[in-house]
């Protein structure tokens, strides 16, 4: 249940760029090579925002497939499974391109 | 919800009257017109702020701290009853007298570990992950952090951070060791570096340990290789029993090497 400690990190994050503003939506981002469960991250938001002025603010998760490319061929592909080799060059390493991101995209700030 | 946008220089209208509410979904990032008299407006701000950065902030002042002292910090990561207390406990005794180890140890609510460790000489710094929200799973910069003061860095050679047993959350946050190793023990299955590849990948050595169980087992160690190359190609491996004695002195050589 690492997502609880995260939150807390996240409502750093959200106050230091809403500045005060009512935040309507918090946007992430993240990438299969996480160990992110993005339902437990929902609930987690819920418990740590509850009776703050964020309670009503909304998580929208975004995921990223994961995808590597190799360095031998340099053909990417979007992974299915976490197995980081390429399957037509034996031992050439391979890279991950993308899966590894977990960030706050943007926030939806209310207008005032 | 239909909006008016009147930016600012070319005033243009255009309102939207879809049937549902898309308030989220507009980019407004760049977007500074007058929005004034509509108060379910919303605007949306950039932030690409990644989650971990206050964490890593934290680790790399810990990493700091250990270099200004001439200390290398291993991160000890594994599930739990894996044999981590029990490797490093064997690995005070044989390395005391080498290295002058601290140990910065990791525990959800005893005491009970850092009370397996003691008697070999190392320092070490108890952190009871209990705060906050019912116990922590892992370890992060700032709860290793919190545990330096306590250890004498300026007289060690090496601190060892046992983590909390988890093979989940400890893999995501970088607590400013030089190094990563990960026990695993056979009896966990071959299938774990599949399940848990964030764990696996970010290890530069995997002790396989339990090895002495093999023959109780139905385990096959090669389908484990091939699971952990699959998902860290490059990772250093030895084989241990922390019961035999097995590996350990090569365990024990692979953590003087760091210091060189």
């Amino acid at each position: 249940m690492h997502e609880l400690s995260i939150c807390s990190s996240m409502v750093g994050i959200v106050r230091k760029h809403a500045a005060g503003r009512p935040v309507r939506a918090v946007h992430v981002r993240i990438g299969a090579m996480r160990q992110i469960v993005p339902d437990t991250l929902s609930y987690c938001w819920s418990l740590v925002t509850e009776s703050s002025e964020l309670a009503d603010t909304e998580l929208r998760i975004e995921q990223i497939p994961a995808k590597i490319k190799c360095r031998g061929c340099g053909t990417e592909r979007t992974l299915d499974a976490p197995v980081l080799v390429c399957p037509d060059c034996v031992g050439q390493t391979v890279d991950l391109v993308q899966g590894d991101e977990f960030l706050i995209t943007t926030l939806d700030l209310a207008e005032v | 919800m239909g909006r008016f946008h009147r930016h600012d220089g070319d005033a243009h209208d255009h309102s939207h009257d879809h049937p549902y509410d898309h308030s989220h979904d507009h980019s407004h990032a760049n977007d500074h017109g007058d929005h004034s008299g509509y108060a379910t407006g919303s605007e949306r701000v950039v932030v690409l702020e990644r989650i971990f950065e206050e964490n890593d902030h934290t680790a790399a002042a810990n990493r700091h701290d250990f270099d200004a002292a001439e200390v290398t910090a291993v991160n000890m990561m594994s599930s739990p009853g894996a044999g981590k207390t029990t490797i490093l406990a064997e690995t005070l005794r044989r390395l005391q007298g080498r290295l002058r180890i601290g140990v910065i140890e990791g525990d959800i609510e005893t005491s009970i570990d850092a009370d397996r460790l003691s008697g070999f000489g190392a320092a070490i710094s108890l952190i009871n992950t209990s705060n906050g929200f019912g116990g922590e799973c892992h370890l992060d910069a700032p709860m290793v952090r919190s545990a330096l003061p306590r250890l004498p860095l300026g007289e060690l050679d090496l601190v060892i951070i046992e983590n909390v047993g988890n093979l989940v959350c400890p893999a995501e946050f970088d607590v400013g060791a030089h190094a990563s190793a990960m026990v695993y023990s056979v009896t966990e299955g071959e299938e774990k570096p599949l399940k848990y590849p964030v764990m696996f990948r970010s290890a530069q050595l995997v002790l396989v340990n339990k090895v002495d169980l093999i023959p109780h087992l139905d385990y096959d160690l090669k389908t484990f290789y091939r699971n952990l190359r699959n998902v860290n190609p490059g990772v250093t491996t030895i084989e241990t029993s922390a019961r035999t004695g097995q590996g350990i002195d090569e365990w024990c050589d692979w953590l003087c090497a760091l210091r060189t």
